[in-house]
């Protein structure tokens, strides 16, 4: 591992620009952090972990699994609901994709104003508009529709830098988020830095570490024969060291969200993302 | 007749537990300069079982961290996050050896091994798990005498 890190270093040095993207000999390619802060060296995208077989099929839009639900938000996108009877093109504009660049790759922020400004990822922004602007129901989290039109909203900036704010009125979420990223859960009493800081690249029985980014999600996940959220895999992941996991969409994942989208900041979004 | 019926039941239960070995309780284990020289039951481990624990995935799962030659032949993937297991028992003593799985985090706080036989200490461990070791005080010494096999 640490013979890896040091060529990476070497190379991001010499491409300077920070999102350049660095082609090594040992085939990881990973960007610069772009904070002093940042605890990694290099940053790299989960994709880079997998089989060559398991990356071509997220290349081939035809082959990636996680595209069809992204037709399948496009068409929600004008359909109608609610009480105000209004579909998102209705205030959105009719291309979602770009109605929605430059969106997905902010998320989780702050939003709104007064009485409704939250801390929201992009899943809690969509039902926002919802529930208040067309008095619709919530979507379920982590079904196909809310999934759904989450992957369109960040894929509308596929290719672009993700790029979390983490001052400001963040940086408290931030602290708390950095705070459980390092705390020891469950029995088996590992914190997520053990695995994805300090063991990347190694496997660990049959699965090869990876940093944890999240600049792929929602992602679709052969495990899962579907697509899931960025939270449902914290969830797995807890889960895998016996630990009791916080609750999806709610405060606990957002800042653990948050901060861990500031660790793959500059990581190019891949969304809808194919992993094993 | 209540009251006596009541003593029977202690004193039973105190011959069960004693009858299949004195277990030394989590909470009791003391590790003196990284070595547990007391094994945690009378009963002596098994390597063999040791050897299934060591592989199991539900078990002590070592293998998800620790490659190990003996096993090459009947287990596919061998983790690479800790060292390779061939020699240990070369290395270090039994009592050593005991210490490490009971309680590592005594020598290295920081390490990513769990402690396979520690009282508490954990955080939001999920309901199924909550207050019980990973691997039972037999669980470990066969492990340990599975170690011991590890010579080169
Ligand atoms: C015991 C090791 C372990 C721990 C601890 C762990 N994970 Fe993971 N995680 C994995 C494995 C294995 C995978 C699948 C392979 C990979 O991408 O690393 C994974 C995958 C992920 C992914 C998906 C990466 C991608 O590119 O699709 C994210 C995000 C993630 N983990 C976040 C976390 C967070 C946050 C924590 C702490 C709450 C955590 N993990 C704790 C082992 C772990
Ligand atoms: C009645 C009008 C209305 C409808 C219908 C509506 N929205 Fe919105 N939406 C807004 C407004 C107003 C904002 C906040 C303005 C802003 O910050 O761009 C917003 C913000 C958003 C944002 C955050 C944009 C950003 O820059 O952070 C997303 C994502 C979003 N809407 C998605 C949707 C989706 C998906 C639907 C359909 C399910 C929808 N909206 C329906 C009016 C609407
Ligand atoms: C999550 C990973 C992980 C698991 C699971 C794990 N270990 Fe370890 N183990 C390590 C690491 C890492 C080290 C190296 C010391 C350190 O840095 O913590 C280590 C060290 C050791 C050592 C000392 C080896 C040496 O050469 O110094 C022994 C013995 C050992 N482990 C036995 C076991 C046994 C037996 C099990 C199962 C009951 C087990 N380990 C489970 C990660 C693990």
């Amino acid at each position: 591992m640490k013979r890896v890190i040091s060529i990476l270093a070497g190379a991001a040095m010499l491409t300077g620009a920070s999102y350049a993207v660095a082609e090594l000999a040992d085939g990881y390619k990973a960007v610069e952090p772009t904070s002093e802060d940042s605890p990694l060296t290099e940053v790299i995208s989960g994709y880079e972990f997998r089989i060559k077989s398991t990356q071509e099929t997220q290349d081939d839009d035809f082959e990636n699994p996680g595209m069809l639900l992204l037709d399948q938000a496009a068409d929600q996108w004008s359909v109608a609901e609610g009480s105000a009877e209004k579909s998102c093109a209705d205030c959105h504009g009719d291309d979602p994709l770009e109605a929605m660049q430059g969106v997905g790759s902010t998320y989780p922020k702050f939003t709104e104003k007064g009485d409704h400004r939250a801390f929201r990822n992009i899943e809690n922004q969509i039902n926002h508009c919802r529930t208040e602007r067309m008095g619709a129901k919530a979507w379920k989290y982590d079904k196909p529709d809310l999934l759904g039109m989450t992957v369109l909203v960040r894929h509308a900036d596929r290719g672009e830098p993700v790029n979390v704010v983490v001052d400001g009125d963040a940086e408290a979420l931030f602290e708390r988020g950095k705070e459980m990223y390092y705390t020891r859960y469950g029995q088996l009493d590992m914190s997520c830095a053990h695995c994805h800081e300090d063991n990347y690249g190694n496997y660990i029985r049959a699965d090869h570490l990876s940093q944890g980014q999240t600049n792929g999600f929602p992602t679709y996940r052969m495990k899962w024969q579907g697509v899931g959220s960025t939270h449902r895999r914290f969830k797995g992941c807890m889960k895998n060291i016996r630990a009791e996991p916080f609750k999806v969409g709610e405060d606990d994942f957002l800042a653990l969200e948050l901060y861990t989208s500031w660790r793959g900041n500059g990581l190019p979004i891949e969304t809808p993302a194919v992993r094993n | 007749m209540k009251l006596r019926h009541a003593v029977a039941v202690a004193i039973f239960c105190g011959l069960a537990s004693g009858a299949g070995a004195a277990e030394i309780a989590p909470g009791d284990v003391k590790i003196v300069e990284g070595a547990l020289d007391t094994p945690l039951t009378e009963k002596a481990g098994d390597p063999e079982t040791g050897r299934a624990i060591f592989a199991n995935r539900k078990q002590g799962n070592c293998l998800a961290c620790h490659m190990v030659t003996d096993l090459l032949d009947t287990e596919q993937f061998h983790g690479e996050v800790g060292p390779a297991l061939d020699g240990v028992a070369d290395v270090y003593s039994v009592g050593e050896l005991r210490a490490r799985i009971v309680n590592p985090k005594s020598e290295l706080p920081d390490t990513i091994m769990p402690s396979f036989y520690r009282a508490g200490g954990t955080n939001r461990s999920a309901e199924k798990f909550a207050g019980k070791t990973i691997l039972s005080a037999q669980q470990v010494e066969d492990v340990v005498a599975y170690l011991q096999t590890l010579k080169e």
